[in-house]
C-alpha cells in the first residue's frame, strides 16, 4: 500500500494532541479532543484508499486511474455522526456550566415549568428568548446574593457538595 | 421472509419518527411506540422461526451486491438476539409507561423519552442484523447516541456528571471501533464481514494480533470487561429505573454480541483464547468483589452485572461449540433475568422509597409481591438449580471440562466461586430489605453490613410512591420470561447448539453472503490499495 507520509504524520499529530487534551479536566478541552481524534480517524481511514487518484466517477477515466471510493463514503458517514455527537456535547457541557454556576439551585430551577398546562408550556417553548433571560437573571441573583463560593472550581465539586450547597442556599449570608 | 430483515431496523425508526411529530398527545404517542415494538417483536419471532428452517436470511440492500454495498445478515444467533432484546425493549416500555402514568411525566418525559427510546431500539437491532463492520459501527452509535439522551434524561446535575464520563468513554470505544475498522479495510480490502472472514487468515501473524486487540478493546469496553468497566457501576445507577434496565440488560451485551461475532468470524483458530481467558478470571472477580461492598442495590446489581460478563467470555475462550452454545443461552438468560431485577429494583425505590440496604426493611410483610419478585430473580442469578443461570454456568463448566486445560480448571473454581458470592451478595440484601423487621433498621449491627459501603451521590431522601398495576405486570410477565427460560431450557439449548453451529466455522456463513462462492470477486476491487495490505 501506498500512502502520504505529510498525511500520516499529520494524523500521529492530530492523535497525540487529541489524546493529550482529552485527558484534560475541563470539558471545553475534553470536546476539543475528541474532535481532534475523531477527525484523526477520519484521516486514518482516507489514508487506507491508498494512492492518489482521478475521482471515481464514471466519466471516460480509466478504472486505474481511479482513487477507492470506499474509504470516502465511510468517512463521510462517521463525519456526520461526530457533528451529531459535537453538537450533543456542547449541549451537555452548557447543561454542566449552568449547574456549576447555580449549584444546587441548578436542580430545582427546571421545576418551574412543572405546573404549567400544555398551553403555557407551548408559550413557553416559543419564546426561547425567555429562557435565556431567565438562566441569565439566575445566575446574576446568584453572584449578587451567595456567589462568593463560586469560583472557577467546576462540576465535580459544585455538584458533590450538593449537601453543602443546600446548607449555604438557606443561610446566604454564611457563605461569605 | 428477506423484508422483514430491514423492516425490523426501520419500523422502530418510522415509529420513533410518528412519536417525535406526536409530541404533546401523549396517549398517541404510547401507543404508538407500544405498536412498533410490539410489531418488532411478532417480526423477530417470525424471522426466528423461518430463520431456524431454512436458513440465514441474507439482503442486499438496494441490490447492490456483498463486498459492495451493504449487505444485511440474519443467523440463528442474530435472529435470537432480535426476538429477546424485543422482548425486552416491550416490557421495559410498558413498565416506563406504568410509571409515567403515576409520576406525570418527571422521571420519563414522554416527548423526549419514546423518540429516544425507539431509536435506541432501531440501532440495537441494526447492530445484530448488521453484515458489514461498518454498519455494525452505525448501529452502535444509533444506539450510543439514543442512550446518552436517556441517561441524562431531565438534565439534573447528577445526571449530567456521569452522562459525561459515560459519553466520553464510549466516544473513545467508538473512536477506536472506527480506527480499527479503518485498518482492518486497510489489510484486507472490504469491511463485509464475511470477506474479512475470508482473508483475514491470509494476514501475517502480527497484522491479525493487532486488528484482533483493537476489536478486543473496542467491544470490551462496550461489554464492560475489566478493566474497562470502571464507568459501568458509576453511570448506570443513576437514569431512571427503566432506563436502567433496558442499559443493563441489553447494552454491554451487544458488545459481547459484537465479541462473539468477530470471535468466531475472523479468527476460528481462537487466537486470543489465552488473553480472553485471564480477563474473564478478573472481570469475574473484581466485578463480585465490588457488588460485595455496595450498599445500594442498583450499584450492588451493577457489579454483578460486570462480573457475569466474565462467564461469556469465559465461554469464548473455550470457542468449542458445545461451549458458544452455552455463551449464546447464558447471554440470553442474563439479559432477562437483570432486565427483571432492576425493574424490580425500581419497584423497591418506589414501596422502600430508597434503594439503600441500610435504610431498607420490613418489605416482604408491606409489598410480598415486590419480595417475590426480587426473591427469584436472585436466586436465578446466583445460579441456583434448577434455575436457567444454573443451567447456563453448568452447561459453560461441562465445555470446559471437555477442553480439560489447566487453566480452565482455574476459571472454572473462579466461576463457582463468583456464582457462590453472588448469592451472598443477593442473599444479603434479601435479608436486610425484605427479611429484617422495619423495627430493626436503626441501630441495626451484623456482621454482614459491616463492609457495606454507600452509594457516593445517595441523596438520602425517602419518598414513597405508589405502584401502578401496569409496572407489576411488566415485572411480572418478565420473571415469568426467565422461568420459561428454565422450564424450556431443553429446546431452548437445542436451538442456541444449533445457532453455535452455524457460527463456529466461518464457512457457512461465507457462503450464505456469497452462495457463488467468492472466487469471482477480484482481490482487485480495492484498486492500489490492496497490492501490499495482506501479501
Amino acid at each position: 500500500m501506498s500512502a502520504s507520509l505529510t498525511l500520516v504524520i499529520v494524523m500521529a499529530v492530530m492523535y497525540a494532541a487529541g489524546v493529550y487534551v482529552m485527558l484534560e479536566r475541563s470539558l471545553t478541552r475534553v470536546l476539543i479532543g475528541f474532535l481532534l481524534v475523531g477527525n484523526a480517524t477520519n484521516l486514518l481511514i482516507f489514508i487506507m484508499s491508498g494512492r492518489p487518484g482521478s475521482a471515481p466517477i464514471v466519466t471516460g477515466a480509466s478504472v486505474e486511474d481511479m482513487v477507492d471510493p470506499i474509504p470516502q463514503v465511510l468517512m463521510l458517514t462517521a463525519i456526520v455522526i461526530n457533528f451529531g455527537i459535537t453538537a450533543l456535547l456542547l449541549a451537555l457541557i452548557y447543561r454542566s456550566w449552568w449547574l456549576a454556576q447555580l449549584g444546587d439551585e441548578g436542580d430545582t430551577l427546571t421545576d418551574e415549568h412543572a405546573t404549567e398546562s400544555d398551553d403555557d408550556a407551548d408559550a413557553t417553548f416559543r419564546s426561547s428568548a425567555d429562557d435565556d433571560d431567565a438562566v441569565a437573571e439566575s445566575i446574576d441573583e446568584f453572584e449578587r446574593g451567595d456567589g462568593a463560593t463560586s469560583d472557577e472550581d467546576t462540576v465535580s465539586t459544585k455538584t458533590d457538595a450538593a449537601g453543602r450547597a443546600a446548607a449555604s442556599a438557606s443561610h446566604p449570608g454564611d457563605a461569605r | 421472509m428477506t423484508a422483514l430483515v430491514p423492516l425490523i431496523v426501520c419500523l422502530p425508526l418510522l415509529g420513533a419518527a410518528v412519536a417525535l411529530i406526536l409530541g404533546r398527545r401523549r396517549r398517541l404517542q404510547v401507543l404508538v411506540s407500544v405498536l412498533s415494538l410490539t410489531a418488532a417483536t411478532v417480526m423477530s419471532a417470525v424471522l426466528l422461526v423461518l430463520v431456524d428452517r431454512t436458513g440465514p436470511a441474507v439482503v442486499q440492500v438496494g441490490g447492490w451486491e456483498a463486498p459492495w454495498g451493504i449487505v444485511l445478515v440474519v443467523d440463528r444467533l442474530s435472529a435470537l438476539m432480535l426476538l429477546i432484546s424485543a422482548l425486552m425493549l416491550l416490557g421495559v416500555l410498558l413498565f416506563a409507561v406504568g410509571q409515567g402514568i403515576i409520576d406525570g411525566d418527571t422521571e420519563t418525559p414522554v416527548s423526549i423519552f419514546h423518540p429516544t427510546y425507539l431509536v435506541l431500539a432501531a440501532g440495537l437491532f441494526n447492530a445484530f442484523v448488521a453484515g458489514d463492520l461498518f454498519s455494525m459501527y452505525v448501529g452502535f452509535e444509533m444506539l450510543l447516541s439514543a442512550s446518552y439522551v436517556l441517561l441524562t434524561l431531565g438534565g439534573t446535575g447528577a445526571r449530567i456528571r456521569v452522562g459525561i464520563t459515560y459519553i466520553v468513554v464510549s466516544l473513545v470505544s467508538s473512536i477506536l471501533f472506527l480506527s480499527a475498522i479503518a485498518l482492518i479495510y486497510g489489510a484486507t480490502g472490504t469491511v463485509t464481514l464475511a470477506l474479512i472472514a475470508e482473508r483475514m487468515p491470509d494476514l501475517p501473524a502480527d497484522i491479525q494480533l493487532i486488528l484482533g486487540l483493537l476489536l478486543l478493546i473496542a467491544f470490551g469496553v462496550k461489554a464492560a470487561v475489566f478493566p474497562m468497566s470502571f464507568w459501568l457501576p458509576d453511570s448506570y445507577p443513576t437514569a431512571p429505573a427503566p432506563v436502567t434496565a433496558v442499559f443493563a440488560g441489553l447494552l454491554t451485551k451487544v458488545g459481547v454480541y459484537a465479541i462473539l461475532r468477530t470471535q468466531t468470524l475472523f479468527f476460528p483458530d481462537n487466537q486470543f483464547s489465552m488473553p480472553l481467558m485471564i480477563v474473564a478470571a478478573l472481570t469475574l472477580l473484581v466485578g463480585i468483589l465490588g457488588a460485595l461492598a455496595q450498599a445500594d442495590i442498583k450499584r450492588l446489581l451493577s457489579f454483578t452485572l460486570v462480573s457475569h460478563i466474565g462467564y461469556m467470555l469465559f465461554g469464548i475462550a473455550i470457542g468449542t461449540p458445545l461451549a458458544i452454545a452455552a455463551t449464546i443461552f447464558y447471554v440470553v438468560h442474563h439479559i432477562v433475568v437483570q432486565t427483571t431485577l432492576f425493574l424490580t429494583t425500581g419497584l423497591i425505590d418506589r414501596v422502600g422509597g430508597t434503594t439503600s440496604l441500610s435504610r431498607l426493611g420490613g418489605l416482604l410483610r408491606s409489598s410480598p409481591l415486590v419480595a417475590i419478585l426480587f426473591f427469584l430473580g436472585a436466586l436465578n442469578l446466583g445460579g441456583i438449580p434448577p434455575f436457567s443461570g444454573f443451567l447456563g454456568k453448568i452447561a459453560l463448566f461441562q465445555a470446559g471440562t471437555i477442553v480439560g486445560d489447566p487453566i480452565i480448571y482455574v476459571l472454572i473454581g473462579v466461576g463457582a466461586l463468583t456464582s457462590l458470592l453472588t448469592l451472598y451478595a443477593l442473599a444479603r440484601a434479601w435479608n436486610m430489605a425484605f427479611w429484617r423487621p422495619k423495627q430493626q433498621v436503626t441501630d441495626y449491627t451484623s456482621s454482614m453490613s459491616v463492609s457495606l459501603v454507600e452509594d457516593p451521590h445517595d441523596e438520602g431522601i425517602v419518598v414513597k410512591k405508589t405502584i401502578s398495576p401496569l409496572m407489576i405486570g411488566a415485572t411480572t410477565s418478565m420473571l415469568v420470561l426467565t422461568l420459561a427460560l428454565t422450564v424450556f431450557a431443553g429446546p431452548i439449548f437445542d436451538l442456541t447448539t444449533r445457532a453455535a453451529a452455524n457460527i463456529s466455522s466461518p464457512s457457512t456463513y461465507i457462503s450464505a453472503v456469497f452462495p457463488n462462492g467468492t472466487g469471482s470477486i477480484a482481490e482487485s476491487n480495492v484498486g492500489t490499495n490492496f497490492e501490499g495490505g495482506a501479501k
